[in-house]
């Protein structure tokens, strides 16, 4: 298996960027007054990100609750129109696409959600929720082909192909989460994006969703962008992982590089903070814990945003913005203390 | 040290439509004072339910405690009155919840619910009992205690709101404390900040806790003991060290193997278990794990395995508990 994966990253050396990220900012205005409802702050929820992912490649995207991942994934959907920053696509910025020129990406690009329920219309059998949309796409015109199709591709997310009749409720929440991966493959995407995709399943379900990941991808050369707060799942799917914090990308390398050699403090408390399920090692394990809560996006802390928690800060930090600096190849860190 | 806690052959029912759910069937076991012990197994297991059952909050409709002893000091909680059973809660024994939105008081200051708490258990004048409300904020590592006394719940974080949750839980020196998922809906440096203040502050006030969670790196760090639950049972008992070095039945084995983990070579294959739960108001006289084992034979449908003794005070109900180390070597 590890031989595979060094195949696998040994070929990606040469890969192309499918998707390029450039200095993506994506503010919500927040509004006050009920009839002239005016402008008086900004949540950054993506404060100037940029990374890449090559074809073929699973891009960890790891941060806690509110840092933005989630709505780089919508910006790069298209669901969230971006206040600045591009973001190509097989080299075309899809930010200067309008509603018509976007649709063939629509297709190409596909989304899996977390809540597997609330994502998968109740009032739907689960043929219509997957024949739906390759009949809106055209990606099959003929019924009984597409019918045939869907069973091939719920046999495929291993589900038992008469729960083509079924509804959502009718299913637990590990099948659900399947139905939710076949509806993303009946489009044949180039790339999905897993927004907590196993977030919220028990460990021995996540184990079979995660694998029927790892196999798709080696069968259809499916490109990942995996957001999930969870970095043992994280590490164990990706080639690379980005760590994000308050809207800002303070690290991204390798995946073992990433979890052998962390650099940024906000990575290191992170990596502290993931108890290891064996008694004898988390014994011997040191637990820094890092100080505070997570700020709010409305009103971030100055300089760098991690530096009121941070316990390597200098006084500098609260005055300037620190950089995404490459400190070695493929290894990218915004902290001027550590690089 | 003394038993404090004792479960004996607890069962609870939910009769509902689609039949009668044995949610909780014939759960024993122990706690000891200042012990802290981990109950772990997937959703629907039954672990809330034995929780509730534990401070008699089943909702009667639907549910029922049918059967069994839950023995607390001696004394059988079972056969308490409501009165009674009342004092017990929140003094002797107290609860923290999963999401504390759901059990703080919206409208109620910070500081008065936990003025409120004392004096329904304690005779404590309101001086003191404000004095001792910013003094469990401050240990329970809330900063300007005394202004968050005046604050509501939704002006604090999910965080703070969960370490207000523990301070309510300790503001009547209980003697055992059941956590019921305390840390899921954290974000993960949060998760590790309220977990090491629950470990330091049970030994530091030599409280029992009773931890909920399916979070098996969790339990590792900070249980004692640990009991592993399935369809409503539990299925092996043991120190962290045994379940977690040496577990004995399948359903273990199979929890412990299906975790990606840090500290592995990246690219190890998860090995999950096939399969979902079973039904709890279908479940026959055999082995419920069954249908999901690697290892069952013929004798696994006629009945269910009773706990089997591996090493002093480590049991394992599977009539195979004594080869499965080896069998997993073979497959
Ligand atoms: N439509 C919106 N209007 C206003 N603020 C928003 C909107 N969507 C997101 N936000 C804010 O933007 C920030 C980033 O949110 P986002 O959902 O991207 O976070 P996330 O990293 O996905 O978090 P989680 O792990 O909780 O899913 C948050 O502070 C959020 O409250
Ligand atoms: N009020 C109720 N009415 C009917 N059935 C119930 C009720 N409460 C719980 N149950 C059932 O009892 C069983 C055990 O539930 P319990 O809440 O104890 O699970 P759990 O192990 O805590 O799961 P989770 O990890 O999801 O919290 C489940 O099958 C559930 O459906
Ligand atoms: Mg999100
Ligand atoms: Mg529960």
């Amino acid at each position: 298996m590890s031989a595979t994966s060094a195949a696998v990253s040994h070929d990606l050396d040469s890969a192309e960027n499918l998707v390029e990220v450039r200095n993506l900012k994506k503010y919500f205005p927040v509004t006050e007054g009920v009839f002239i409802p005016r402008v008086v702050a900004n949540v950054k929820a993506v404060n100037g990100v940029s990374f890449n992912i090559k074809k073929g490649e699973t891009l960890g995207l790891v941060g806690e609750s509110g840092c933005g991942k989630t709505t780089i994934g919508r910006c790069i959907l298209q669901l969230e129109k971006s206040t600045a920053g591009e973001i190509f696509y097989d080299g075309v910025d899809l930010n200067t696409l309008d509603q018509k020129e976007l649709v063939p990406y629509r297709q190409k690009i596909q989304v899996i959600f977390q809540d597997p329920y609330s994502s998968l219309n109740p009032r739907m059998k689960i043929g219509d929720i997957l024949g739906e949309p390759m009949r809106v796409h055209n990606i099959i015109a003929d019924p009984n082909k597409r019918v045939e199709r869907i069973r091939e591709l719920l046999a495929v997310c291993g589900l038992n192909p008469r729960f083509i009749d079924r509804y959502p409720h009718e299913m637990s929440g590990g099948q659900r989460q399947r139905v939710g991966i076949a509806r993303a493959l009946c489009m044949n995407p180039d790339f999905i994006i897993c927004d907590e995709a196993v977030s919220a399943l028990d460990v021995s379900i996540q184990a079979q969703v995660i694998n029927l990941l790892e196999d798709l991808r080696e069968e259809f050369g499916l490109t990942y962008l995996f957001i999930a707060h969870d970095l043992s799942v994280v590490r164990h799917l990706s080639n690379r992982v980005a760590v994000m914090y308050l809207g800002n990308m303070v690290e991204l390398a390798d995946s073992d590089e990433i979890f052998n050699n962390p650099m940024h403090p906000y990575t290191k408390a992170l990596l502290d903070a993931i108890p290891i399920p064996d008694p004898v090692v988390e014994a011997n394990r040191e637990h820094r814990i890092v100080k505070g809560e997570i700020p709010s996006p409305m009103n971030p802390p100055s300089g760098c945003v991690f530096h009121p928690r941070c316990d390597v800060a200098i006084d500098n930090c609260s005055n300037e913005v620190p950089e995404f600096i490459e400190v070695k190849p493929g290894h990218w860190v915004a902290c001027p203390v550590v690089s | 040290m003394s038993k404090l806690l004792e479960i004996e052959n607890l069962q609870t029912q939910f009769y509902t439509s689609a039949g009668t759910v044995k949610a909780v069937d014939g759960v024993t076991y122990d706690v000891e004072g200042g012990e802290t012990v981990a109950v772990v197994g997937e959703s629907g297991c039954g672990k809330s339910v034995t929780a509730l059952s534990i401070m008699q909050l089943i909702p009667w409709p639907p549910g029922k405690i049918i059967g069994g002893e839950i023995r607390f000091d001696g004394q059988n909680l079972l056969e308490l009155s409501e009165d009674d059973m009342r004092n017990v809660r929140g003094r002797d024994i107290a609860m923290v919840f999963q999401e504390p939105m759901t059990s703080l008081n919206p409208v109620l200051s910070i500081g008065l619910q936990l003025m409120e708490t004392m004096q329904q258990h304690m005779d404590i004048s309101d001086e003191d009992a404000r004095k001792r409300a910013a003094e469990l904020l401050q240990k329970c590592g809330i900063s300007e205690p005394e202004r968050r006394l005046d604050q509501y719940p939704h002006h604090l974080s999910g965080g703070m709101r969960q370490r207000v949750m523990i301070a309510l839980s300790l503001s009547c020196n209980p003697k055992l404390i059941v956590a019921d998922e305390p840390t899921t809906a954290l974000d993960v440096t949060i998760q590790a900040q309220i977990l090491e203040l629950m470990k330091s502050l049970t030994k530091e006030m030599g409280v029992a806790l009773i931890v909920i969670t399916h979070n098996l790196g969790v339990v590792a760090r900070y249980a004692d003991r640990v009991n592993v639950m399935y369809a409503g049972k539990i299925i092996e008992t043991g120190t962290a060290e045994q379940i977690y070095h040496n577990p004995r039945h399948p359903y273990t084995l199979g929890l412990l193997a299906s975790v990606p983990r840090l500290d592995q070579e990246r690219g190890t294959k998860l090995i999950p278990i096939e399969g979902q739960p079973p039904d709890l108001s279908r479940l026959d006289d055999g082995c419920s794990f069954r249908p999901r084992c690697r290892f069952a034979q013929d004798r696994c449908a006629q009945s269910f395995p009773e706990l089997t003794n591996i090493e002093p005070g480590h049991e394992a109900r599977c009539f195979r508990s004594n080869e499965i180390q080896d069998l997993r070597e073979v497959s």
